[in-house]
């Protein structure tokens, strides 16, 4: 049985009337790479925005290496805030990449990377800068510290995306479709710096149209549609035939388009 | 017109420029205050601040002018009229900034605050170090445009008593019976000094170009 980073519990999310996350249960196990997938509208960035508090959910609980998200539950079963000192703790344990980059157009991507070092952890600028630059080399992109991001390609401010949340020193990296705002020819070299990242053992939770990616790199595959979890598992179950008819109608269409890497 | 015009002319001159700047700096201030209270989402701040632009927007600087000169003595503040000058075009200034910036801070894309809250800034350091950053640079051409307003209004301070540009070239006109080259050289040194801001407006605008969304 290995540890769980992250314990979801009978988890929703309501946008007014629409429900959005139906009662989601699920496990991340610690160091490994869980993938969720699903047609689009099927809540799976939802549930990611929730692990990130950037969504909050309606019920339910989420809990990051063993402390409660955003809420806990009184004995006499009411569900209250936590302070903001221990959100902020939790919070701290995750680092987040955008499917949009989000890097900020006025720092250069070194600036990008150190900022947070600097504003958020006090480090003096010196050290800030010398482990900002470590994080740019180990995503090989040290020789574009002094650029801007609009100098940058998208495949490189995903790199430096990636750079910035990893400075922090997360436990748990969630990366929201990182890579479906690139082009192919840059996915690549994204999706790599996502694989080493696997090697090394960081647990990772990537919402993903990539099911290439998740069949060769994820350890867990969730499928989710209709705000539903239906289908969780180790790729190989969730590539086996006979799947969930529903699972099957969603990975056919993927083969359709040849996107097939797992035949 | 002699030498002696000219020059007087240029030493009001300094005054307006003086009165300007320093009446855009403060105003700058209370702009960007007036912007973070608005996007507190808390009512007790935002309200007060609409109500601040509403009534610097919709009063005539004028009357502004003419109102805070008579209304701080009024309350017992004995101010020098350079400070009810100064006060006046601040506040005014700081309403027309607010709204600029507005816009500015509207159009910062979400994603970018949402980084800023995952990487761990507090609301306060996302304020001013993310959004301020980037709305200046979508308002500066506005920003710039206000700017030369202000400079070109603060011609009304004369009616608190100082002399600055078009007062001196009132006085010298009814003084030594040339108008017209005193006002064309008043009006020149006006062009010239609006001209250097939208200069360095632009300026700014062409550096900054590649730290813009």
């Amino acid at each position: 049985m290995t540890l769980s980073a992250i314990t979801i519990q009978n988890l929703v999310k309501r946008f007014g009337n629409a429900t959005v996350l139906q009662d989601i249960n699920l496990e991340i196990p610690q160091g490994k790479v869980s993938c969720l997938i699903g047609p689009s509208g099927s809540g799976k960035s939802t549930l990611l925005r929730c692990l990130a508090f950037l969504e909050e959910s309606t019920s339910g609980m989420i809990t990051i290496n063993g402390e409660a998200l955003g809420f806990f539950e009184t004995p006499s079963g009411k569900r209250e805030r936590l302070p903001p000192g221990q959100i902020r703790a939790v919070r701290a344990q995750t680092g987040m990449v955008f499917q949009q980059f989000n890097l900020w157009p006025h720092m250069t991507a070194l600036g990008n990377v150190s900022e947070a070092l600097k504003i958020v952890r006090k480090m003096p600028k010196a050290d800030a800068d010398e482990k900002a630059m470590a994080q740019l080399r180990k995503v090989g992109l040290e020789n574009r510290a002094g650029h801007y991001p609009s100098q940058l390609s998208g495949g490189q401010q995903q790199r430096v995306a990636i750079a910035r949340a990893l400075a922090l020193e997360p436990k748990i990296m969630l990366f929201d479709e990182a890579t479906s705002a690139l082009d192919p020819e840059l996915t690549g070299e994204v999706l790599k710096v996502m694989r080493d990242l696997a090697d090394e053992g960081m647990t990772m939770v990537v919402v993903t149209h990539e099911i290439g990616f998740a069949a060769t790199v994820a350890n867990q595959i969730s499928f989710l549609d209709h705000g539903r979890l239906l289908f969780s598992g180790p790729p190989a179950e969730v590539f086996a035939k006979p799947r969930h008819p529903r699972l099957d109608q969603f990975l056919d269409t993927y083969l359709d388009r040849g996107a097939s890497m797992l035949a | 017109m002699t030498f002696k015009i000219f020059t007087l002319l240029l030493q009001a001159a300094v005054s307006t420029i003086g009165i300007s700047l320093v009446s855009i700096a403060i105003g700058f201030v209370i702009a960007i205050l007036l912007s973070a209270a608005n996007l507190s989402g808390k009512a007790i701040y935002s309200a007060p601040a609409r109500v601040f632009v509403s009534f610097f927007r919709g009063v005539p600087l004028l009357v502004q002018l003419l109102l805070i000169y008579t209304l701080l003595p009024a309350i017992g503040l004995n101010v020098p009229s350079i400070v009810a000058a100064i006060v006046g075009l601040s506040l005014c200034t700081a309403a027309y900034q607010a709204e600029n910036l507005r816009g500015g801070f509207a159009s910062v894309p979400k994603g970018l605050i949402e980084a800023a809250e995952v990487t761990g800034l507090s609301p306060r350091q996302t304020f001013f170090r993310i959004r301020v950053p980037i709305a200046l640079r979508l308002t500066l051409p506005a920003l710039v445009n206000e700017a030369i307003m202000i400079l070109k209004s603060s011609s009304l301070v004369s009616v608190v008593g100082i002399i600055e540009l078009t007062k001196m070239a009132q006085d010298l006109a009814s003084s030594t019976y040339l108008p017209i080259p005193i006002f064309l050289s008043a009006g020149l040194i006006y062009l010239v000094i609006c001209s250097v801001i939208a200069l360095i407006g632009r300026y700014a605008e062409r550096r900054l170009a590649r730290t813009s969304i």
